[in-house]
């Protein structure tokens, strides 16, 4: 990697020891691509992924920690991953000393040292961070230090930024020293795609199963999607961004992709078409069968696999206005033909703070209150992570939350089945 | 006895026992309730991965095409570092992801008393022929050998 003389000075310690390592860190992370440079950082904010005081994670306040002490934080503010607490979500006596007593203890100091080294506002903590309601929302081309596996794909595939799937404290040390390693997705030819993805279902494929299959089928590379425009159009608007933001966790979390394309749609597909795709792409065509196929290939691991359901959680990743309108008056229909006023299970809504704010402000949320549903902050997933959750049957409709949690996967009509009192 | 010539990620060496899968590894999804509930056997916990599900991988020498999953997985495999509850190495098959190699870097910059050599581009070859149990050598240039 060839460095600039001002990078050179602070990986040889001019600037102190720490900011070396930092500088360090960056350079044999590079190194490890084959990266020939660093290049600036461009957007206004970084995301970060490291939203939770687990105590297990020590090693990272500690290093944290260093970085304070060190007095090298960044200039550059950032929005983070959501909270894993809310009181309002339901959990019992024993759930909730296990949370508060052995698992997140750090939260408070973590937030503590999150706010010293620059969150962006007091309540940015989601992983939808690029929704009108946060403000983090980067411009196409803009370079990134993201993580947040969602949220990276998101941005590179949405919005058109660059960004590579960057690990937690990766994030912060980018902004630190104000360069990234250039190499992958920062690069024109890493964004091309080297699979041709053909979907040929006969009704509009659930966008967390389909976003599992293509993850699981390409793993890191790049999908380019042909015929999904049919099913939900060619404009990013609300819908789509929604159904993309949810495909997108999907193939992230199931597989490890940092970038797809979808024909006719996202802006590099729509602005560069088939040049996207490499030589020797190689194809993969998803029918409704293969959707069958896939979804009945995920392991149950419930004791019992006939289990009521105790809780269900929609939400993974945080869903966006326009999708809590449209659960709301689905859920009011659902219920009426069922004959029943509440949900018949647990049911919690998550979304990012700001999105919940302007939800509450709109008729909806009272209506949706009035089904029984409770709203949250939260990540379902650091929910989950408590040993006693693990054992409760609890269902969802984000395949990110099956892949690492003890929650069974539902389609969205399923799930609306099942809370209403219907049978699937 | 094999030997199969990869790149070196990060350095050192070491004999271990294998532990191998041929699907992707997810980092946080294998690791996460182990290091929580400090499981000092470390067991895999993603039920995604039947062939590691419920192994354990401490100072084992872990064979895998890539990671995948959750970008809390390159500070996962810090922290096991960290705790000194990681695998005795990393041994891909493919050139190292972006998520293993922030973890691996992490660990080798910030983590004084553990060293965890990782290798790469070990080739198709040698998942292939590597198998649970077998004894791994790895050197400091990236030469794995495998008895």
């Amino acid at each position: 990697m060839i460095l600039t003389k001002e990078q050179q000075a602070i990986l040889d310690g001019e600037k102190g020891e720490t900011l070396a390592k930092v500088m360090k860190t960056l350079v044999m992370y590079g190194d490890a691509f084959e990266a020939e440079k660093l290049v600036p950082i461009t957007s206004k904010y970084n995301h970060l992924v490291t939203s939770f005081g687990l105590k297990v994670m020590s090693p990272v306040y500690d290093l944290m920690q260093q970085l304070l002490d060190s007095d090298v934080a960044s200039e550059q503010k950032f929005s983070v991953d959501p909270r894993p607490l809310d009181k309002n979500v339901p959990a019992n006596f024993l759930q909730n000393l296990v949370f508060n007593k052995f698992m997140y203890t750090k939260q408070d100091f973590y937030e503590k040292q999150l706010g010293k080294l620059g969150l962006m506002d007091k309540n940015a903590f989601t992983c939808t961070c690029y929704m009108d309601e946060v403000g983090n929302k980067p411009q196409k081309g803009e370079v990134l230090s993201w993580a947040e596996s969602s949220a990276v794909v998101y941005a590179n595939s949405v919005l058109g930024a660059r960004c590579n799937r960057n690990s937690g404290i990766i994030d912060i040390m980018g902004s630190i020293v104000g360069y990234v390693p250039y190499f992958g997705l920062l690069t024109d030819e890493g964004r091309k795609a080297t699979w041709v993805v053909k979907v040929k279902t006969t009704k509009m494929p659930e966008a967390q199963l389909l976003g599992s299959a293509i993850g699981m089928k390409v793993m890191e590379d790049v999908p380019y999607v042909v015929g999904l425009d049919q099913w939900i159009g060619n404009e990013l608007n609300d819908s789509a961004c929604a159904y993309l933001k949810d495909f997108g966790a999907a193939t992230a979390s199931n597989g490890a992709v940092g970038l797809y394309h979808i024909e006719n749609l996202t802006p590099e597909a729509v602005e560069l078409g088939e040049n996207l795709i490499a030589e020797d792409a190689k194809e993969y065509i998803i029918d409704d069968a293969e959707l069958e196929r896939v979804k009945n290939n995920y392991p149950v691991i419930w004791k019992n696999p006939d289990a009521k359901p105790k809780l269900c959680f929609v939400g993974c990743p945080h869903l966006s206005l326009e999708q809590l309108k449209s659960w709301t008056l689905k859920l009011e229909a659902e219920l009426k033909k069922n004959g029943k006023k509440k949900v018949t299970i647990n049911t919690v809504f998550t979304a990012a703070p700001g999105v919940l704010e302007a939800f509450e402000k709109t008729e909806y949320a009272a209506r949706l209150k009035a089904t029984g549903v409770v709203t949250s902050y939260i990540c379902p997933l650091m929910y989950m992570n408590n040993p006693l959750c693990k054992k409760m049957p609890v269902i969802t409709s984000s395949n990110k939350l099956r892949t690492y949690t003890s929650a069974r996967y539902y389609t969205d009509e399923e799930i609306l089945k099942t809370i209403t009192g219907g049978k699937n | 006895m094999k030997q199969f010539k990869g790149r070196v990620v990060t350095p050192g060496e070491v004999t271990a026992e294998a532990v191998v899968t041929k699907e992707g590894f997810n980092t946080l999804a294998s690791l996460q309730m182990a290091l929580q509930f400090g499981d000092k056997e470390v067991k895999c916990g993603d039920q995604s991965n039947k062939e590691l599900y419920g192994k354990s991988l401490i100072n084992k020498a872990l064979c895998l095409p890539q990671t995948i999953g959750s970008t809390t997985g390159g500070l996962v495999l810090y922290c096991a570092c960290s705790l000194q509850m990681n695998p005795a190495c990393m041994l891909f098959a493919n050139h190292i992801d972006s998520l293993a190699a922030a973890g691996a870097v992490l660990a080798d910059v910030w983590v004084d008393k553990v060293t965890m050599p990782v290798i790469d581009s070990l080739g198709d070859e040698f998942l292939n022929y590597v198998k649970d149990g077998m004894k791994i050598t790895v050197k400091a240039d990236g030469i794995v050998e495998v008895e």
